[in-house]
């Protein structure tokens, strides 16, 4: 009945067993637990009151604030990737091949480097802050508070930072993707002289639409991975400000392992190509 | 209006309630005494469905709350307001906006409405204009009269108190105390008080349960209570170290 009571979900038969079984049993059950909150998130999404006030907060949260960090990242990502692309071409293929190295660079950006780096990056920085927060409302009782005063905690927390990182992450994503295509760019071209207007065509010739979209609806599920973990963590917070902190630790470890496993089935379900 | 009908319930090994049987009758002060850390707590996290038995029933005007979905369980809180121990207010939100949570969600009132009610409250706990402070500029006794203003502030037909007095001096805790008794006079509200003041349970209560062992021990009006025979009772009530209660 109370969904942020996850113990209800363990049978009593386990509390005392301290077996190997207890490690499959326990990932199974946080597997179960995490299904749960996506479940009660979602069936929420659709139920009134919205509560758009949250959800505006949560998008300059998730989304303005990253902003900062996430063009570091993709520009110094985009710069290192045009200097091993150009690298690779100058000495394997030959001098002058490197104006291939664009839609390489574009490719390899927007597919998979971009939308992990930003998933990482705002799983340290926004899931961490998500579990903190909402374990802090847990251990100070503000989350019973909510649902005394007829707030549901999922509608109220889940669904607005689900539904911002969800919104988000796409969004940083596009802007990394820009800033990395344009870090490989000026490496390639003004650093090391790579002729611009061949530069530039190779890549609109290579790179269809469907690359840049692929990354994006990796993004998503990211946000959404980052964003749930992050609840789920804080939710289950318990003991103070050690488990905040062990809620916040927890995030950024489970969060990031996750993107990085979930990528790879992405790269392999979703087309090369439409 | 509440009938609390052989509550259990455990974390892990520590059985907190072991068959709690009491019942609140409209427009009642019940005072729930006993040591810390006997589950007083737990039993009116019970009451409001916060926390579900591991056996047992909890009825609200008949209705059975403990199996209930979260949606017709909502409809029943609607009716309770609860002050928290702790006081739970929420700190990212100023105190007007704390007190107004509840107004807004429960209640079709207009922006200014609302407001004017979020002042009237503060004001009978006596912490009139102090609406865009946050929590953490306030005292610990300001805290809970903030908490007490959220709580009462949409009118509940039951309201449950978890040490109303704690942390406030004795002028104010009396004058709470006042406030609990007018709401019961004016509005007909239904009352559990968790309390160790013995004094405060006195004067408010309609009648006083004692939690020992978790279970209720004894219960009776005030004046049963004092004249009660029962050892542990006079222990606590006279607040002797040395009794039938060791393990304190």
């Amino acid at each position: 009945m109370l969904i942020w009571n996850f113990s209800l979900l363990k049978p009593k038969m386990f509390q005392r067993v301290k077996s190997p079984h207890l490690y499959v049993y326990s990932f199974f059950q946080q597997v179960g637990e995490v299904g749960l909150l996506l479940f009660k998130t979602f069936k929420n999404l659709f139920r009134k009151p919205w509560e758009k006030k949250i959800f505006i907060q949560q998008l300059e949260e998730v989304g303005v604030r990253s902003l900062p960090v996430v063009s570091l990242t993709a520009a110094f990502g985009g710069l290192v990737f045009g200097l091993q692309t150009y690298i690779g071409f100058h000495r394997y293929i030959g001098p002058g091949s490197e104006t291939f190295g664009g839609p390489i660079i574009s490719l390899g950006l927007s597919k998979e480097l971009i939308p992990i780096l930003v998933g990482l990056m705002v799983s340290g920085r926004v899931g961490s802050a998500i579990a903190a927060e909402i374990g802090t409302m847990k251990i100070t009782e503000q989350i019973d508070a909510l649902f005394s005063l007829g707030a549901d905690p999922i509608r109220y927390i889940v669904v607005p930072r689900t539904l911002a990182c969800f919104v988000m992450l796409p969004c940083l994503t596009i802007y990394g993707d820009i800033i990395g295509i344009g870090g490989g760019f000026f490496y390639n071209v003004y650093l090391m002289g790579v002729n611009r207007v061949l530069y530039i065509r190779n890549t609109l010739l290579y790179i269809e639409l469907w690359d840049l979209f692929s990354g994006i609806i990796k993004a998503a599920v990211f946000g959404v991975i980052i964003a749930l973990i992050g609840c789920w963590q804080g939710l289950k917070t318990e003991g103070g400000a050690e488990g905040v902190g062990r809620a916040t630790t927890q995030t950024v470890v489970i969060a990031s392992i996750t993107i990085l496993i979930i990528n790879f089935f992405l790269s392999k379900a979703l087309p090369a190509s439409l | 209006m509440i009938r609390v009908v052989n509550l259990h319930k455990a974390f892990g090994q520590n059985k907190v309630l072991r068959g709690i049987n009491l019942s609140l009758k409209s427009g009642e002060i019940l005072v729930v005494i006993g040591q810390s850390g006997s589950g007083k707590s737990v039993l009116i996290k019970h009451m409001i469905g916060l926390l579900k038995p591991d056996k047992g029933e909890i009825y609200v005007d008949g209705v059975e709350i403990t199996c209930l979905k979260d949606e017709d369980l909502h409809k029943i809180t609607r009716r309770f307001g609860l002050l928290f121990q702790g006081t739970a207010l929420f700190d990212s939100m100023t105190v007007a906006q704390n007190v107004s949570f509840g107004l807004e969600r429960y209640t079709d009132f207009s922006k200014e409405k609302i407001q004017e009610l979020v002042e009237e409250n503060l004001d009978l706990v006596g912490l009139k204009g102090i609406g865009n402070l946050m929590p953490y500029e306030l005292s610990g006794g300001m805290k809970k009269r903030v908490g007490l203003a959220r709580a009462i502030a949409y009118r509940p037909d039951i309201i449950l108190y978890d040490e109303p007095s704690t942390g406030i001096d004795p002028i104010r805790a009396d004058a709470i105390n006042d406030l609990i008794i007018r709401m019961k006079n004016e509005l007909n509200v239904s009352t559990v008080i968790i309390t160790h003041d013995i004094a405060s349970a006195y004067k408010v209560a309609d009648r006083i349960a004692m939690l020992y062992g978790g279970k209720i021990i004894e219960e009776g009006t005030p004046e049963e209570i004092e004249k009660s025979k029962n050892p542990v009772i006079q222990q606590f009530v006279r607040g002797r170290a040395k009794g039938p209660i060791e393990n304190w």
